[in-house]
């Protein structure tokens, strides 16, 4: 009787996970969509200081990171295939890539923000109320808002992904319980995929 | 002998159950979906009481023009506090977090739901989000008084202390959609074998829509309340007109999640009720599938009506009228079930209980409730009776009247089940009768108020409106008395009723099929649904 119990709270459902995962990701976007709302209201209403406000970001730093997102995509949907191949060291050497080129994207972020802090350009900032439009202003707050909670998002993907690889290391999650590796890899491509859509409303749309 | 086998019964139900931990920490820690809907019902009762007495005070403060017992500025924290938890803390959770929780993986023959340790985590967000709200009356600058919608730009305006209120409803609804996700996964994918869709209980089902509109509107408002923290703490702009934003945008962004909300509300209450007209008519329910093909077009429709919240806040004429009808279509499906509740009833065997009462009474303040939204919903009424008590007189019919009376049939329904005791019928129907009373000499005085214009959120009042006022206070008294009255009954039965049956109404849903109360794991061995079997098959 306790051995049956037991092995029911064992109990493990792989596509159960899953349909969890892709629901909660439907809610990740529908949280950035009431941003997109936003943005696509307010470029409407000012599409020339949206302009203007364009040009004064870096689009080579920008299309840098979406490169490196875009690969740490591949290298973290490698990770699922070759743990399915049984090839532990590769996966842990994988996911490593990707936790380290999701580092390099918030590095990159940093001295992106860091550059536009010392320009006097914040939230708030004295500068930005007296020199730019109200149509920029909106901008740069939108700007600050989508790609700070954006970069939250890849930071909480990094611990997910840091939880997998402790996961991976322990075999706690193998070729036949894969279910954690691939929602971290689904949330990745996640995070990656909004990314997608940062890059041209922001930097790329003139 | 029977001693023996008794006490054996007792050992390994949920409540005398001893696990990893003791006491208290077996409870606050346990996974097991029984446990954790009673952790909400304590907690969400709590908070009620909490939403009542602060209700209570604004009554009585409205006993007679001028100031009674507070100052304005008291009054508006009072209301701001009072639809905050009630809405937040008490009507959003309510069904779905006690009853759904308990009831809802034995009512589809499972053991728990699909993700234990995330619904735990559910509740402990709710408690987070508890105490981050309250901490907002006792830090800071006073209690916020923005009203529970924190409409811009006064919510980043005013002086009080707005952010742990507004963060605390942020977490509470991350809680909310942590709980509709994990009812989804658990609805499809744990099944009983034979339970088919079609034979899903409708208390499941109205679970079911509820979900969904709890994962898919929740994080527009999570996203609208980040915003207006961010406007408070580092001035973003988006709703401030000062710096380019639209205010009217942070009301069309608050309404696409809260709107849908009171269908988060009213659905469960309506699939509680859906269960407990067919067990006491003894009948199979009229129109299984119509009621479900409503529950799904409110759940869709209700998404789309937001509108009618901003009538007269700014809008095109052209928005105004698909709204308004909208607003109309979507009573539909809601008068569908009232006529599928009704034809139940018809020629069933109706045996006159507690919860048929409450049952029965919500169907009445429910369409009260419900026409006189039509009122609201009809553009040039509307214009005249806009925040005004008629509005306030609205919802509490709908949410209060509708969900609190649902919630009121749900628990002395299920009660014998939960607490495997029965409570006394006698003090439950005379709690029954006050509350019913005191509910209707409460609002339906602020009807009759708001036609003759008396504006809601004030402390005060012209003479004209005092006639009124004194009979809603006094049916304020009244409420709180027969509110007393079911509580203590409930509290007291809990411990010390008779012993309850495995299926004291004689209910066909699986629920009745275990033991009162039920195991650990609820099923000796999984339940299998033939195929004649149904929810609802009486002969």
């Amino acid at each position: 009787m306790e051995n049956t119990l037991h092995q029911e709270h064992e109990h493990y459902d792989a596509e159960a996970s899953k349909i969890g995962m892709w629901l909660f990701i439907f809610t990740e976007l529908l949280l950035f969509g009431g941003l997109f709302i936003v943005y696509s209201v307010y470029r409407f209403l000012n599409p020339e200081a949206f302009h203007l406000a364009a040009e004064e970001l870096n689009t080579t730093i920008g299309a840098i990171n979406t490169v490196i997102l875009l690969v740490s995509s591949m290298t973290i949907a490698m990770s699922t295939s070759t743990l399915q191949m049984r090839k532990k060291g590769a996966t842990l050497f994988l996911l490593g890539v990707t936790v380290v080129l999701g580092l390099v994207f918030l590095v990159n972020k940093y001295f992106e923000w860091g550059a536009k802090f010392e320009h006097g350009i914040w939230p708030g900032s004295e500068h930005l109320k007296t020199a730019f439009s109200q149509g920029e202003i909106l901008f740069f707050g939108l700007y600050y808002v989508m790609t700070g909670l954006h970069a939250l998002h890849i930071i909480i993907g990094l611990i997910i992904i840091f939880f997998a690889i402790h996961r991976v290391n322990r075999g706690t999650v193998n070729e036949n319980r894969a279910a954690l590796l691939e929602n971290a890899g689904l949330y990745w491509h996640l995070v990656d995929l909004i990314w997608i859509f940062l890059f041209p409303l922001f930097y790329l749309i003139h | 002998m029977n001693m023996q086998s008794e006490h054996l019964a007792n050992a390994s139900n949920y409540l005398t159950y001893k696990g990893k931990h003791r006491g208290l920490l077996g409870w606050i820690l346990s996974t097991d979906h029984k446990r954790i809907g009673l952790l909400y019902l304590y907690s969400i009762l709590t908070m009620f009481s909490v939403g009542v007495l602060l209700g209570l005070a604004m009554k009585l403060e409205l006993l007679a023009p001028g100031k009674t017992i507070m100052e304005a500025q008291t009054y508006n924290s009072t209301f701001t506090v009072h639809g905050v938890i009630m809405i937040f803390m008490v009507v959003i959770p309510g069904l779905p977090a006690v009853f759904g929780n308990f009831l809802m993986p034995i009512m589809i023959g499972a053991k728990d739901v699909a993700f234990p340790k995330l619904n735990l985590l559910s509740w402990w967000l709710y408690v987070a989000g508890v105490f981050l709200v309250l901490g907002a009356l006792f830090f800071g600058n006073g209690a916020p008084d923005t009203g529970w919608t924190f409409y811009a730009p006064y919510s980043f305006k005013t002086g009080t202390n707005l952010l742990p209120a507004v963060f605390g409803a942020f977490v509470l609804g991350f809680s909310s959609i942590l709980t509709g996700l994990n009812f989804l996964v658990t609805i499809h994918r744990m099944r009983c074998p034979g339970l088919k869709w079609t034979k899903l209980p409708l208390f499941v089902w109205t679970l079911y829509g509820t979900a969904w509109i709890q994962l898919l509107a929740t994080p527009v408002v999570g996203i609208t309340l980040v915003l207006i923290a961010l406007e408070r703490i580092f001035g973003v702009g988006v709703f401030d007109p000062a710096l380019g934003g639209d205010p009217i945008l942070y009301q069309h962004l608050f309404w696409i999640y809260s709107h849908p909300a009171v269908y988060i509300m009213i659905l469960p209450a309506m699939g509680a009720v859906s269960e407990i007209i067919p067990t006491f008519s003894q009948k199979q329910v009229f129109g299984y599938k119509a009621i479900i093909a409503s529950t799904m077009a409110i759940a869709f429709v209700g998404y789309l009506v937001w509108g009618h919240h901003m009538f007269t806040a700014g809008m095109s004429g052209t928005a105004q009228y698909y709204f308004s009808l909208l607003t109309f279509i979507v009573a539909i499906p809601s008068a569908i079930k009232v006529f599928n509740w009704i034809s139940t009833m018809y020629k069933g065997s109706i045996n006159v209980q507690t919860p048929l009462y409450w049952a029965a009474s919500f169907i009445f303040v429910f369409m009260v409730g419900g026409l006189s939204g039509l009122v609201l919903g009809s553009l040039a009424t509307d214009v005249h009776v806009h925040d005004t008590a008629f509005v306030v007189a609205h919802f509490h019919y709908i949410v209060f009247g509708g969900t609190g009376f649902a919630f009121m049939a749900a628990i002395h329904y299920w009660f014998p089940k939960i607490f495997g005791r029965m409570y006394d019928k006698g003090w439950a129907n005379a709690g029954w009768l006050i509350f019913f009373i005191g509910f209707l000499a409460l609002y339906t005085p602020m009807f009759y108020l708001g036609m003759m214009g008396m504006p809601r959120r004030y402390y005060d009042y012209m003479k004209e409106f005092h006639g009124g006022n004194i009979l809603s206070t006094f049916g304020s008294w009244v409420l709180a008395t027969g509110l007393i009255i079911i509580i203590i009954n409930l509290v007291r039965s809990a411990q010390k009723g008779v012993p309850a049956e495995a299926n004291p109404w004689n209910g066909k849903t699986l629920e009745w099929t275990v033991s009162s109360p039920p195991s650990l794991e609820n099923f000796d061995e999984t339940p299998v649904i033939a195929e004649n079997d149904g929810p609802y098959n009486y002969k």
